[in-house]
């Protein structure tokens, strides 16, 4: 399962683009299953995009929880348990505030993962404008049409972003005392 | 301890620890039948890898002996035989961990009230009282990672308490810490052992920490209890390795009887006479524990009356071995209190020691614990 997971990190996107579309597709399993439930057909449509986007940006998520859950060990839950926490209380008393730089880096990484993808939203949404288009697309579709300065505008856009995401992301990672030290 | 109130009698059963447990992890084996005082302290000492901890962490719930029975004052918190199993979370305990293990997103006040939050009566003079004997009034908007090794030690050793409960489990609480740390630490549980009366089960495998804190001495080895008793019974005991220890020693309870403020002295009765010591800042009629080591015991078979030596006691041998280096271990009985003293194997054959005669002990040196 953890490998599985991690399998979008090394498939290109374009592969599990392919594969998604095929099981998705009208003759994929995936795709009958849908079709049976009268929900249609997933390609080329915004809900096919969005079970994509979170199959392949699944271990940017999925990743540094673990790294976070990890991290936290078993000692503060068994010194929770010793002060009268039940199990579930210490998942919310403990392990998901002392989690939270966590549960932040992973909504993040996983969030400008997904805007930024290319190869997996052209198979399985195929660019269709106002339905499946997304900002990676048009940039592509205004360097085809050779209007540098559109593209220029969108890119821009897009680095800016990036850039304020990264930045913000690692001054709130700042202010939690457990990185801080995990960090120095 | 003579200070320690003992107001348990209105329970209706006599406070006491049943503790049974085996478990087998292949490597290690822990196979421990204890029948323990429910006051006082009472130390678990060992060797690492002598289970000392496996056995605290049994007790606590954190680890679960396949075959155990644990009653706790009359709570029972495990019986295998029945499939009981009390969960830690629901054992009236506080657990001191060999690291602070504080809740690092929490300050100082939120680690105190999370245990607190979770209890049904909450008793804020308590709460008050454990501030002030731990000294942590003055740190309570504090982070963790704020705070000394010692400070961190001393809020977890409060957070523990803060909830009074029916034991408190101690692991090491001094062995992540130097040396000045650990002399920050010491008088604040020996004021614990004096001023609260929960009591506590202590692992240890320091020797000093034994002498200071225990009431009574569990020594494990390997898994097994090598022996269980009173501290200075236990201390004095032929048959177990601390005696032939180059540390070995004894220690007395004693009371402050008189200052002898020309010579710098202050005598302290015991039960069967008094020790002249070096002056002790101490109200007469303070109780005073005093560690004599063994090589500062010597031996003279006619009551010595011109030697430089204070302390010159009657006493009665009851044991002696010889541990085949040239070194004898005789235990001895002054009135009731017992001493060992280390001589040499040859002085113990120039002298004709035996079990029963009646012989006269100098000692040298002591040392006051608290």
């Amino acid at each position: 399962m953890q490998y599985l997971s991690r399998l979008p990190l090394v498939l290109p996107p374009t592969v599990l683009g392919f594969y998604l579309l095929v099981l998705m597709g009208p003759n994929g399993a995936l795709g009958r299953l849908t079709a049976e439930l009268g929900l249609g057909t997933l390609p080329f449509t915004f809900a096919g995009l969005v079970v994509a986007s979170v199959l392949y940006s699944l271990p940017f998520v999925v990743q540094p929880l673990q790294a976070t859950f990890t991290s936290i060990g078993e000692q503060p839950l068994e010194a929770a348990a010793t002060l009268r926490a039940s199990p579930l209380d210490i998942f919310f008393s403990v392990v998901v505030p002392m989690a939270k730089p966590g549960f932040l880096t992973a909504f993040i990484l996983g969030f400008t993962h997904t805007v930024g993808e290319f190869g997996v939203v052209l198979m399985v949404g195929g660019n269709i404008p106002d339905k499946t288009r997304v900002v990676s697309m048009q940039i592509y579709n205004h360097v085809e049409a050779l209007e540098y300065g559109e593209a220029h505008q969108l890119a821009g856009i897009l680095l800016l972003f990036s850039f304020t995401v990264l930045l913000l992301l690692y001054t709130v990672l700042k202010t939690y005392p457990i990185v801080h030290q995990a960090f120095k | 301890m003579s200070t320690r109130r003992s107001n348990n009698t209105s329970l209706p059963i006599s406070p006491s620890f049943q503790v049974q447990f085996e478990l087998d992890y292949g490597a290690f084996q822990l196979a421990v039948d204890l029948s323990l005082p429910g006051t006082g302290v009472t130390v678990l000492f060992g060797h690492s890898g002598s289970g000392k901890t496996t056995l605290l962490r049994c007790i606590a719930g954190l680890y679960r002996a396949p075959k155990g029975y644990l009653e706790i004052n009359g709570n029972v918190w495990q019986d295998s035989e029945k499939g009981l199993f009390v969960p830690t979370y629901k054992r009236a305990l506080g657990y001191v961990f060999q690291e602070a293990n504080l809740f690092p997103h929490l300050t100082v006040t939120g680690n105190l009230q999370y245990g607190l939050k979770r209890i049904d009566k909450p008793s804020n003079s308590s709460v008050e009282q454990i501030l002030e004997l731990l000294g942590i009034g003055h740190l309570l908007d504090r982070l963790p990672h704020n705070l000394s090794g010692g400070e961190r030690q001393r809020v977890a050793i409060a957070r523990a308490l803060a909830l009074n409960p029916e034991v408190l489990l101690m692991d090491e609480p001094l062995a992540s810490l130097d040396f000045k740390r650990k002399q920050e630490i010491l008088p604040f549980l020996g004021r614990l052992h004096r001023d609260l009366n929960i009591p506590v089960l202590y692992v240890t495998h320091s020797q000093q920490e034994v002498a200071q804190l225990a009431d009574y001495l569990v020594i494990l080895a390997d898994g097994r209890v090598l022996s269980s008793g009173s501290l200075s019974d236990t201390l004095s005991r032929l048959d177990v390795p601390l005696a032939q220890e180059k540390e070995a020693a004894t220690v007395w309870d004693v009371t402050v009887a008189e200052h002898e403020v020309d010579y710098h002295l202050t005598s302290v009765a015991f039960a069967g006479g008094t020790l002249s010591l070096p002056t002790i800042n101490a109200e007469i009629g303070t109780s005073l524990r005093v560690l004599i080591y063994a090589r500062d015991v010597s031996i003279v078979l006619e009551k010595p009356i011109t030697t430089s030596i204070l302390n010159v006691l009657t006493a009665t041998i009851t044991g002696i071995v010889d541990d085949q280096c040239g070194r004898s271990v005789v235990q001895l009985k002054v009135d009731k209190q017992l001493l060992l003293a280390h001589i040499t194997s040859k002085s113990a054959q120039l002298l004709e020691l035996n079990i029963g005669m009646t012989v006269y002990v100098q000692i040298k040196g002591t040392s006051i614990l608290h």
